[in-house]
């Protein structure tokens, strides 16, 4: 812990410094914080000029925090303060407005444009592209200049050109490679974006390079080294950065490019630390954002006193937006031998999409024209690791596919300008934040207030909060208890990391629930974190607490799993004995092709489990139930397909699943439909050469004939298309919305364009939530009475309490 | 009767059935506190201690009437059950039936 009133000094007020200081300001370490910048303003979004300087954002709303808030949080800001000089050795700045000592300093200092040594550089009316002036000078020279050219085709020097095209003048791009922003593009992508800035009106020259710039006083032109002559009364030297690193070497620090530092942002001297553009980090010194608030981040954790805290440079991408074109880039874009390339394009749309692999985890990435898939894809980048559905990550089909931002994890950065986590996006939607808008996320967090390239996600998260344009108006809140529709209460949970039904109603609900929204906040956990929550049998019905049925007098019935209804001599005679040794009211075949023992006490059942045998049956609760089968090819003279080990296998594949209602099953050996299957809520009928799969059949208080979902070839296509199915309707149906009203309510076309036609990726993800939840499934007759004995106690007869 | 039940023979948030002779009382650990009422509900017999609480109430499991552990009043129906005292005391709940 940090002893109180030390004093941090902070060179450098720009983005990085900014981001330091609110994380210092989060944890609350207890430093005294003086910041010096030598820009007039207090830090601002640097990233914002390239709008302003298009006229797509005012000046005044790029401050990142006004002064207000240094104010309000004790950290003394001096604003237009250059420091002179750092004495490391002394503890000690000389600013412009006098020394100050420190007992660990910070340096931010940024970087500055570099400028190619060309003669005339100089001139008046040649300018960096770096600071709320320069963007002032360029646009002065917009005002009455006709022609600009810009020297650098990368990132920086299009935004510029843009800009100033926008701005109404000629403008070229000289580039010494030949390939636009070759260090983020491969040739495809570059040649893509190439054509579409001419298009706009840019013209770009390339491979060129400067000889020099001509002018009296001024700049008049910019000559080639061909000997090509471009009039100019605007030149833009964009030809890269270079770390502002002129303290740290004045100093005697340890500096190559950048000041060094370690995984600890600690630099060679004692007490001074450096993150941002200045930092040189294992070799590497980076100019776009998401590394740097990783930077400050990891220095903020180590100044409020977590030692461990260690930056390890994350794979990044960079998004340009050029009047229309949309490109984002990031890693290696051109493949090296034992590279893999997934590549689609479509010249005519303007669209190209390429991911470079390498061992199966993504290295590159380039799109132009569509970022549909961008957060995604940058979260694979930066997260290393398998991809698993390569074209799925490339959005293919990504149309019917959840709104982007789903599939995030909850610290997912999803605005990499501001450093914002997909959780903390969250967290100002909704009942807390009480965000509804984008422009609201944007004030509350900053997230798509820079470059506006996350908008969409923060879009997504909207929707999915169900408050998006997209999202159904009136999305009914799960609860009074729980006032939030039921996709917004998902994204909480699974973005607060809440697992217990207790927890959820405590953070988003009354802190009580009731006998309504308790169980079915019980189910919600249970598939949203694919059986990996907190189960509290408090919130459950009582059958779910015992796991037996309730009868009216007070005791249970056990119906044990009897696959397909399949049973042999031998388990009949343990039921048999069971039911004699523990004197059952009753012993009764059902409608579902099972045996129930009725009448068994509480405190009977663990035994009645254990001698029994098997596993449950679920009779008691909202889960899959019975898969009714029928004697099929191997006794039945119409038999067409094997339907008695289909039903057992399917059983055995789903068994152990809870659903938002109770889910029942069939398999039957030909049309003649002796299982009754087509009033299932899932039914298969084996026809001549295949498998009919039948949804949404009803027999109950209301009859109804199934759709048909689709007709498969084998077995194992019938188990994998009713896998999806179930989990699906797992998924997406509200607690006690029985499959006959879920899938009327959605339409089978939609239910089978999210099951059987589903893309690869969104099946593969079905399927792998699907074996998620099943492999976290225990038979309670097995685990539960064992680990909880108590709840099956005798009642207590009570004695009278005795004297004290 | 003034009866004493360990804590530990009680699961918070479920219910206990206690057997008095031919009395059956339901005790509950509430995150109120000890909450004691009669155990059969008027509607149908139902075993109250067998029901979901949610703060001062429980849920008959069989038909899902709510009952109030402090009033002993019954959704949907005249006849209320009894509530007894109930506090803790030395790792016990203490009754007083
Ligand atoms: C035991 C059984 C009757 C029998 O002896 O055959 C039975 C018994 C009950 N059924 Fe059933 N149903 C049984 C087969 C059926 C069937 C036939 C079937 O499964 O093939 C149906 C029609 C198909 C269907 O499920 O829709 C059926 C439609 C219902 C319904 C109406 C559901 C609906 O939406 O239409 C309910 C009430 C409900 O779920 O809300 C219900 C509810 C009940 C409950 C659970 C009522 C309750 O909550 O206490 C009964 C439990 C008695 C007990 O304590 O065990 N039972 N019930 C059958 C047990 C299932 C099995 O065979 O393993
Ligand atoms: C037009 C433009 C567009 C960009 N677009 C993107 C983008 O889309 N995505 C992306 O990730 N990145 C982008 N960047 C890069 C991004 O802005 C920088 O990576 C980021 O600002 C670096 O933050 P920093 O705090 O390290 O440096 P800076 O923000 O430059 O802050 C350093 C500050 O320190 C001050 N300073 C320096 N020396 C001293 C001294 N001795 N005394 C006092 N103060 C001093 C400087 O004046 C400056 O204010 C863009 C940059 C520009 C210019
Ligand atoms: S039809 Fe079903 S719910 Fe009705 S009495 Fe028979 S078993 Fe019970
Ligand atoms: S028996 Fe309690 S509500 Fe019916």
């Amino acid at each position: 812990m940090t002893a109180p009133g030390k004093r941090l000094a902070v060179v450098g007020n720009g983005m990085i410094s900014v981001s330091l200081l609110d994380q210092l300001v989060r944890l609350e370490s207890r430093w005294r914080i003086s910041v010096f910048g030598d820009e007039p303003h207090p830090a601002y979004d640097r990233i914002g000029l390239s709008q302003v300087l298009a006229g797509d954002r005012a000046a005044d709303d790029l401050p990142l925090r006004d002064r207000d808030w240094y104010a309000s949080h004790g950290v003394e800001l001096h604003t237009g303060c250059r420091v002179l000089a750092l004495d490391a050795e002394r503890c000690r700045l000389a600013t412009a407005r006098g020394d100050v000592d420190f007992d660990a300093c910070v340096l931010a200092t940024g970087s500055l444009p570099f400028v190619p040594p060309i003669p005339g550089a100089g001139l008046d009316g040649v300018l960096g592209f770096r600071t709320i002036e320069d963007v002032d000078a360029m646009l002065e020279r917009a005002r009455t200049g006709r022609s600009a050219v810009v020297i650098g085709g990368g990132l920086l020097g299009l935004e510029a050109a843009r800009g100033l095209l926008a701005r109404g003048m000629q403008v070229t791009v000289v580039h010494l490679v030949d390939r636009l922003m070759e260090r983020q593009l491969d040739d495809g992508a570059a040649g893509l974006v190439r054509e579409e800035l001419e298009r706009m009106g840019l013209r770009v020259l390339l491979p060129a390079s400067t000889r020099r710039i001509e002018g009296e006083g001024r700049v008049e032109a910019v000559v080639l080294d061909g000997g090509a002559v471009l009039p100019a009364d605007l030149v833009v030297i964009c030809a890269g950065i270079k770390p502002n690193v002129a303290l740290a070497a004045a100093a005697g620090l340890d500096v190559g490019r950048g000041v060094r530092v370690d995984d600890r942002m600690a630099t060679s001297a004692p007490a001074v630390h450096a993150i941002g553009e200045c930092a040189e980090h294992d070799g590497v010194t980076y100019g776009l954002v998401p590394p740097l608030h990783e930077q400050a981040a990891v220095l903020a954790s180590q100044l409020a006193g977590d030692g461990a805290a260690t930056f390890r440079p994350l794979a990044t991408a960079a998004r340009l937006k050029v009047a229309g074109i949309d490109v984002f880039a990031g890693g290696r874009t051109t493949p090296e031998a034992g590279d893999q390339e997934v590549l689609l394009r479509d010249d005519g749309g303007g669209v190209y999409k390429k991911l470079v692999l390498r061992d199966d985890a993504l290295v590159g990435v380039a799109l132009v024209g569509d970022l549909g898939p961008m957060a995604a894809v940058s979260d694979a980048l930066t997260r290393g690791g398998r991809v698993r559905d390569r074209l799925a990550l490339l959005g293919v089909g990504a149309a019917v596919g959840p709104p982007p931002g789903a599939d995030l994890a909850d610290d997912a950065v999803v605005c990499g300008c501001n450093g914002v986590t997909r959780a903390a996006i969250v967290a100002a939607i909704g009942a807390e934040g009480g965000c509804t808008t984008r422009e609201c996320v944007a004030r509350r967090t900053r997230a798509s207030s820079s470059c506006g390239s996350c908008a969409p996600v923060v879009d997504g998260l909207l929707q999915l909060a169900g408050m998006g344009r997209a999202a159904a108006p009136d999305a009914p809140d799960v609860c009074t208890c729980v006032p939030l529709p039921r996709a917004a209460l998902r994204e909480r949970v699974l973005g607060l990391g809440l697992r217990s039904v207790s927890e959820v109603l405590e953070r988003l609900g009354d802190g009580v629930g009731c006998h309504r929204c308790r169980p079915a906040l019980s189910y919600y956990l249970d598939v949203w974190w694919c059986g990996e929550h907190r189960e509290e049998p408090a919130s459950r019905h009582v059958n779910d607490r015992v796991h037996a049925n309730i009868q009216r007098d007070g005791t249970f019935s056990v119906v044990p799993r009897i696959r397909g209804g399949v049973t042999s001599p031998a388990e009949l005679r343990r039921i048999a004995d069971v039911a004699e040794r523990y004197q059952v009211g009753a012993v009764k075949i059902t409608g579902g092709q099972r045996i129930d023992l009725l009448g068994v006490r509480k405190e009977d059942l663990p035994a009645v489990w254990t001698e029994l045998g098997m596993p449950s049956g679920h009779a008691y609760t909202k889960a899959v139930r019975t898969v009714k089968s029928c004697v099929g090819t191997d006794w039945c003279r119409y038999g067409v397909g094997d339907s008695t080990d289909l039903a057992v296998r399917l059983e055995s594949a789903l068994e152990g699943l809870y659903t938002p209602h109770k889910l029942k099953l069939g398999v039957t050996g030909c049309p003649r439909n002796c299982a009754e299957v087509t009033v299932k809520d899932l039914g298969i009928v084996a026809v001549v050469g295949g498998w009919e799969l039948y949804v949404a059949g009803a027999a109950g208080m209301t009859v109804r004939k199934g759709d048909l979902l689709c007709t498969v070839a084998t077995p194992e296509q019938a188990l994998e298309e009713a896998a999806i199915a179930v989990q699906h309707y797992r998924e997406q149906a509200e607690y006690l919305e029985r499959m006959y009203h879920f899938v009327p309510r959605v339409g089978i076309e939609a239910f089978r364009a999210a099951t059987v036609d589903a893309t690869a990726g969104a099946r593969r993800g079905l399927l792998e939530r699907f074996r998620r939840s099943r492999d976290n499934a225990r038979d309670p007759w097995r685990s539960v009475p064992a680990s909880d004995p108590s709840r099956f106690r005798a009642p207590l007869a009570l004695a009278e309490e005795p004297a004290p | 009767m003034r009866v004493a039940v360990p804590l530990d023979d009680v699961r918070p948030g479920e219910g206990r059935l206690l057997v008095a002779g031919r009395r059956r009382v339901a005790l509950f650990l509430t995150t109120g506190g000890p909450r004691a009422i009669d155990a059969t509900c008027p509607h149908a017999g139902g075993p109250l201690q067998d029901g979901i609480v949610s703060g001062a109430r429980v849920t008959c499991p069989l038909h899902l009437r709510r009952v109030d552990l402090d009033t002993g009043e019954v959704d949907d129906c005249a006849e209320r059950v009894r509530c007894y005292p109930a506090r803790v005391a030395g790792g016990h709940v203490v009754l007083d039936l």
